[in-house]
């Protein structure tokens, strides 16, 4: 008799506080819609979404954000990821300085780097370049707690010396069993750390504004100062955007996640 | 190595140490390229950074600017009110976060309902910044939704004169847009660690409902809750895009105050006191997250 009485009181609970977080989440996104439908006139329009293309200096920026997202991923790909693993194999005396490397940028703050690498960033747009791409340097910095952290939770998953091992033993040179081998069981933490990345760079404005880099963030807040309409438009597109970056990933890692569950049971 | 080499000519045995000590230290030179980047990129600013927080515009040790941080009633006011968005925010989000956490491990392990929730909290709160900035206005400023509802029918309530927008109190609000977010994400795993044999057991012993709570999930969640506490104080403590684009002008929190002591445009450049504020910040963000991961490691004992 207790039991379904309990059960119906969680049930009232439950519904009551989805409802509640649902109304918190929804209830922004519809403000954003009826934002960015209103015109100058009090009625409805896509004015300010059409003025989205209208503005080049905002594609210029997205492009420019687009850039440095896919040459973050190539950092992680070839650059985090092979040094993690490689770490993991051959140098376990240095993985506990690695992730205390790795997990340092969640004690400095974004603000803080910016004090501490401004004076590199002048080095640069002097000497080398004044392209907004050579953001990528520090982003690749921002990214290694969260690339970290799903890179070492697979690799402990999987027996990586074995792998090691038995692809050496079949003749495999160090270039195959990091790419060949390794990657490949290990890809569902890449992805999703390399996921993460992707929100992280196209959403990141502290480290650009304060460099003077015209990013997507950067432009969406200029805009905003001049046009509330249009900020609002091009923001509820960016989070959908990501958002469904974000549902479709999980779902590809949920599956080979249950792969891996079956082949090992 | 060319050394090495022709050393090992001379002799087999020693060739041999010197091929192993070779073998031995070559996988070395695989974490060079990490190494520089991350030296240039991470650790030489971090150092320069804490360092440069004891040194005078000459470069020389001294404490004056960090004197002079302590002294000025604006930078201690400002540090006190991130302190405070910081603890609101995160008392706010971790108990809302937790409470959307267990009404959805509750629900579907893989259900269509958790995996909505789980990549619109990480749109939330990896993605945000900016866009929430704009999100808010859209709800609450003056042409915000909420504000013309309540004008119509309530208009001298709170959300009907929103003078507080640009304010601690709007700067609170906005933050619990990513708080909430990241809460559910964190803690979403401790509320599915709740084994149902618990319950059952309680049950089974004539525990009730509220028993079950105040003697077992409470207490077996509170070290996990507490380090989700701390992770979202130390990120509302850090966050500096949604402020800077929602209040363009002043110093009310410590990380404005610091673009502004960066900023060259208005003339005001100083590096130095930069520096000395960012010391401010780094000194909390690390005590905040030493005691998280001490508590962490405390929860990752009994949840394996």
């Amino acid at each position: 008799m207790n039991k379904p009485k309990t059960g119906g009181r969680v049930k009232i609970w439950r519904r009551t506080i989805l409802v509640l977080v649902a109304l918190y989440l929804l209830l922004p996104i519809v403000a954003m819609i009826n934002f960015s439908t209103k015109t100058f006139s009090g009625g409805r329009g896509l004015g300010s979404w059409r003025a989205i293309f209208q503005q080049p200096d905002l594609i210029a920026a997205i492009m420019t954000s687009l850039e440095l997202a896919a040459i973050v991923i190539g950092l992680i790909f070839f650059l985090v990821v092979p040094t993690v693993v490689w770490v993991h194999l051959k140098l376990p005396r240095l993985r506990r300085p690695l992730e205390l490397i790795c997990l340092l940028p969640l004690a400095i703050p974004g603000i803080v780097l910016v004090v501490g690498i401004a004076s590199i960033y002048r080095w640069i747009s002097i000497h080398i370049s004044e392209s907004p791409l050579t953001l990528a340097a520090v982003y690749s910095m921002l990214i290694l707690p969260y690339t970290y952290r799903s890179l070492s939770a697979s690799l402990h998953s999987v027996d990586v010396h074995t792998l090691a091992e038995a692809s050496r033993t079949l003749g495999a040179s160090t270039y195959k069993m990091l790419f060949g081998v390794i990657l490949p069981t290990i890809r569902a933490g890449v992805m999703s750390g390399a996921v993460i990345s992707i929100a992280l760079v196209l959403g990141e404005y502290t480290i650009s504004s304060l460099l003077n880099f015209q990013t997507m963030q950067v432009e969406i807040s200029l805009v905003g100062q001049t046009d509330g309409g249009i900020a609002v438009a091009i923001s509820l597109a960016s989070l959908l955007f990501v958002f469904l970056l974000l549902v479709a990933i999980p779902t590809s890692m949920h599956r080979e996640n249950k792969e891996l569950e079956s082949e090992t049971a | 190595m060319a050394q090495e080499m022709t050393m090992s000519n001379t002799d087999s045995a020693s060739r041999g140490v010197s091929i192993r000590l070779w073998r031995k230290h070559s996988a070395y030179v695989g974490v060079i390229p990490f190494l520089i980047l991350v030296s240039i990129f991470l650790l030489w600013p971090t150092y320069s950074v804490v360092s440069g927080a004891f040194q005078d515009s000459t470069g020389k040790f001294s404490l004056s600017v960090l004197k002079s941080v302590i002294k000025n009633p604006a930078h201690l006011t400002a540090f006190r009110h991130s302190l405070q968005v910081s603890a609101i925010t995160s008392v706010i989000g971790s108990v809302i976060g937790a409470l959307f956490a267990w009404a959805i491990a509750t629900g579907k392990k893989d259900g269509i309902l958790r995996r909505i929730s789980l990549s619109a909290s990480g749109v939330l709160a990896q993605f945000g910044g900016v866009m929430l900035t704009f999100a808010f206005l859209a709800t609450f400023g003056f042409n915000g939704l909420v504000t013309s509802f309540f004008l119509k029918f309530a208009p001298h309530s709170f959300f009907g004169h929103p003078t507080w927008l640009y304010s601690i109190t709007g700067l609170c609000i906005v933050y619990s847009f990513f708080q909430i977010p990241l809460m559910f994400i964190v803690f979403l795993p401790t509320v599915d660690n709740l084994k149902p044999q618990w319950r059952e057991a309680s049950d089974g012993l004539g525990g009730s409902t509220l028993e079950y709570w105040r003697r077992i999930g409470i207490p077996v969640m509170t070290p996990s809750f507490l380090g989700s506490f701390l992770l979202l104080f130390a990120n509302a403590f850090s966050a500096y895009a949604t402020a800077a684009s929602l209040i363009s002008q002043g110093s009310i929190i410590t990380p404005l105050g610091i673009s502004t002591a960066l900023s060259s445009e208005t003339g005001s450049n100083n590096p130095a006191l930069a520096k000395a504020l960012s010391l401010g910040m780094v000194l909390v963000v690390v005590f905040v997250m030493t005691l998280y991961t001490l508590l962490r490691r405390k929860v990752s004992k009994w949840e394996q």
